[in-house]
């Protein structure tokens, strides 16, 4: 809640006190947000956490229970969709099935009555690489591209706050990949704000200037990827980022921890249970002293453990999260 | 007023003005009285209600029920197998959905007057068992109760197959395979798990058939001549000939009352919505 | 058990069939009887020397088409309407409208026409059918194309406001070209119903607005005749053709 008030000039946009009650449901308790003008914001959380109405109240779709939606310091809670320059892209992209990928570009253009329509479009297709391709229809493209026409559609018109709803959802593991290297370039290459949401961790982390993880209709932390994943304020935003092992109520990361066979000063004595071979690492699973099962993810060239062998865990200091 | 009101807008004006209100007025008219040339006069009076509870109406209201019934019955019987083959057919469904509809959406004129046809004493039926010895006159095969019942069910059984083919299609095939599995026959299987499972598709067909054979006119006018009057005879000729509207009225409330009551019934049992 | 459900099925769509086939056939028989005599198209060229039926396909030309007009606009308008936001009331009135007996919709109109006519000095006439046709075709409209926004995603219509395009545009740009195809069916459902219908039309029609049903009827009521088989097959070769294009438009 703090946090806007150290860039209220060069905020976008901005949430105040956002609520948001359904009938028989607090989508959205009360968040406040202050999204900095060009960076790459992300909203992360579980399924039901508030991530998908937070944007449709941005968007416009939903009117706030109270609380404000503020772009470019100026209230729009009760405009329309169509009133507020902001551009959606939606989780199955919403293309017009009647319409060539070219056309669908062209529509908020048309809506506007934009000039130089011809040339905006060309760009737009440009930047998404998909130059070739403008009279397919959607039926025609796969997945990949018509997600590229989504996009163009949107950042054509130049909006304010780009919002991606999951854009990587429906897309198979290696494109997945791939699109965010892409989508990352793309912001940086328009400088557009964009606002994504996402429950995938990964995603977050990997494109995101700054982050907001939800929970339950509230948002728990703010901060860089760095910070969420390394400092976090609460177990849950610890839990959602990584995996986490509570050892005598301190919190270590898997691949912060040591595996010896002497015994060490800041450490766990444990027995090995057994080990899961990843690829391109090693997870071994223990049990500790004190009855809890722990996870140590060790680089592939170490020593091989075996269940039954004695070992100490260590870590260092900095990695150790206190949490209440 | 929004976009969604406007577009509703000439909806509820149908629904007011030509739906509503000529409810309302054959409502106000069912308790009204005859006038000496067939109009409608003051006195309100439950008199036409009261003449309902006559037994000659009562039969005829009996009647149209029975063989309302009787039709729906015989639809099920047939249609139920022509919907199994359907949905068990692994190509050409829906040619074979369309030749099901296909002679409903021609005229129903048309199709009762087909039976005309082939029915009457000098009909091809008739005509054909002559030629080929079988008789030596003419069967009375028109202008009964059983050729009603005949228009009838030629009339209403797509109504009866399309609702129990979409139940069938729904059914999960691994249902009828485990049957087999644990011992069943063919028959057996139809009988105990088939049939049980497609009710909401029997439901349905059967009010779809049972309602407008309750109301039929056309049907019972043509085949039945004068001998098979049902309601919707009843109802007509109170609004013609007879010219006593308070009475054509009163049926008519009565008839919808039933009606009413089994839409309300159906709507209850079907979550799926047609709207 | 397959073999006899395809005896089963041979039998059954041939009872479904034979009649209107038998009528067509028939209608080719230069005799009046249903002893084949020889081939002949008298009985067709006796449709178009007759006044009455000519007037009556005529009137049921023009009901049909000002029926299906009005009925089509207003029964998209309202499935629309009902997609965004539902109404009991209303739905609960299509329904109703469906399962009334054609009869009790018949003289209910006639009742509210008659009851108006003590204020308005008018006549049954065309247009007493027309309206007759709109009220019993809006319900039959509505689910043809309600089925139709079913595949529809409401997301097109959002993502078509949130790109710059009002609650209007939105329609007309985005969801009114996905209902086309459903539209056509629903007309063409909507035209054959109009022009088939005898009961409703017989309760409504002026002196001089008779239909072809009704003429058939008159026709059929005076005992068969041929041209009632030549008129059956013509009706049948057209209606069937309409279905027909209907429901590839409705699978499009």
């Amino acid at each position: 809640m703090l946090y806007y008030f150290y860039y209220s000039m060069a905020n976008i946009l901005e949430l105040r006190r956002l609520v948001k009650h359904f009938p028989g449901q607090q989508a959205v308790r009360e968040i406040s947000l202050a999204i900095p003008q060009g960076s790459f914001f992300s909203l992360l959380g579980p399924s039901g956490c508030g991530k998908t109405t937070t944007l449709r109240l941005i968007a416009g779709f939903e009117e706030p229970t109270s609380g404000d939606v503020l772009l470019n310091g100026e209230i729009v809670n009760r405009r329309k969709p169509y009133e507020r320059n902001v551009s959606t892209v939606f989780q199955n992209y919403a293309l017009f099935p009647h319409l060539t990928a070219q056309q669908n570009v062209e529509f908020g253009l048309r809506r506007h009555n934009a000039k130089d329509i011809g040339r905006r479009v060309r760009e737009a297709l440009e930047l998404v690489s998909l130059t070739g391709k403008e009279s397919r229809r959607p039926a025609q493209l796969s997945g990949g591209e018509r997600q590229r026409v989504a996009l163009a559609r949107s950042l054509v018109l130049q909006p304010d706050v780009l919002l991606l709803d999951e854009p990587l959802a429906a897309l198979d593991p290696k494109l997945r990949k791939q699109m965010r290297l892409e989508l990352k370039a793309m912001q940086r290459r328009v400088g557009i704000t964009f606002l994504l949401v996402t429950h995938d961790q990964e995603e977050a982390l990997s494109m995101s200037d700054q982050m907001a993880v939800m929970n339950e209709g509230r948002v728990e932390q703010v901060g860089t990827p760095e910070d969420v994943y390394l400092r976090p304020q609460s177990r849950f935003v610890a839990g959602f980022l990584g995996a986490v092992n509570w050892i005598n109520g301190i919190g270590v990361r898997p691949e912060s921890v040591r595996l010896n066979r002497a015994p060490v000063e800041r450490g766990a004595p444990a027995t090995v249970t057994g080990s899961v071979f990843l690829g391109d690492c090693v997870q071994v699973l223990v049990k500790l002293a004190s009855g809890e099962n722990a996870i140590v993810q060790l680089p592939r060239c170490d020593a091989a453990y075996q269940p039954g062998d004695s070992v100490h865990l260590a870590w260092n200091a900095a990695d150790e999260m206190t949490l209440p | 007023m929004n976009l969604r009101s406007w577009f509703l807008l000439p909806s509820w004006i149908w629904m007011w003005l030509l739906f509503a209100a000529p409810f309302v007025i054959v409502l106000a008219y069912s308790a009204m009285t005859r006038g000496e040339i067939g109009g409608i006069e003051p006195p309100w009076t439950l008199e036409s209600y009261a003449r309902l509870a006559d037994p000659l109406y009562l039969t005829i209201l009996w009647r149209s029920f029975l063989m309302a019934a009787v039709a729906t019955a015989l639809c099920l019987v047939f249609a139920f197998p022509a919907a199994l083959f359907i949905s068990r057919a692994t190509s050409r469904r829906n040619l074979y959905l369309q030749l099901v509809m296909l002679p409903f959406w021609t005229s129903f004129l048309v199709r009762t007057y087909a039976w005309l046809f082939l029915l009457r004493d000098t009909g091809l039926i008739n005509t054909a068992l002559q030629a080929l010895g079988l008789i030596h006159a003419p069967l009375p095969l028109l202008y009964n109760d059983g050729a009603v019942l005949l228009g009838l069910v030629y009339g209403y059984l797509p109504f009866m197959v399309l609702p129990i083919y979409a139940t069938l299609e729904r059914l999960d095939p691994s249902l009828v395979e485990a049957a087999a599995d644990l011992g069943a026959r063919p028959l057996t299987t139809v009988l105990r798990v088939i049939v049980p499972l497609s009710k909401p598709g029997i439901v349905a067909g059967s009010i779809l058939v049972f309602i407008p054979c309750l109301g039929a006119f056309l049907t019972p006018d043509l085949l039945g001549g004068g001998r098979t009057v049902m309601v919707g005879n009843l109802v007509q000729n109170q609004f013609t000939t007879a010219r006593d509207w308070p009475f054509g009225s009163a049926i008519s409330i009565a008839l919808m009352a039933i009606v009413t009551l089994l839409l309300v019934v159906f709507l209850r049992r079907e979550s799926e919505s047609l709207v | 058990m397959r073999r006899w459900l395809g005896v089963y099925a041979v039998a059954f769509f041939a009872f479904l069939h034979l009649p209107l086939l038998t009528l067509a056939f028939f209608s080719f028989n230069s005799s009046k009887f249903t002893r084949w005599e020889h081939f002949s198209l008298a009985w067709y060229g006796a449709i178009f020397k007759d006044p009455q039926i000519m007037e009556g396909l005529w009137n049921s030309v023009v009901i049909a088409l000002w029926a299906t007009v009005l009925s089509t606009i207003i029964g998209t308008l309202c499935a629309y309407g009902l997609w965004k936001h539902g109404s009991r009331v209303l739905t609960g009135s299509l329904y109703l409208s469906l399962v009334t007996p054609e009869i009790v919709t018949g003289i209910s109109l006639l009742a509210l026409f008659q009851w108006s006519f003590r204020w308005l000095n008018w006549q049954l006439g065309l247009y007493t059918v027309v309206l007759a046709h709109v009220a019993f075709s809006i319900a039959y409209v509505v689910i043809v194309v309600s089925a139709r926004l079913r595949t529809v995603s409401p997301a097109l219509e959002e993502a078509a406001m949130d790109l710059g395009a009002n609650e209007w545009q939105a329609f007309w740009h985005v969801t009114l070209p996905a209902l086309a195809p459903g539209i056509i069916a629903a007309a063409l459902l909507a035209l054959t119903v109009s022009f088939d219908d005898y009961v409703i039309t017989s309760m409504v029609a002026g002196v001089d607005s008779e239909t072809l049903p009704m003429v058939i009827y008159a026709m059929a009521r005076r005992g068969a005749s041929p041209v009632i088989n030549a008129i059956s097959a013509l009706i049948t070769l057209v209606f069937g053709g309409i279905i027909l294009v209907s429901e590839r438009m409705r699978e499009a």
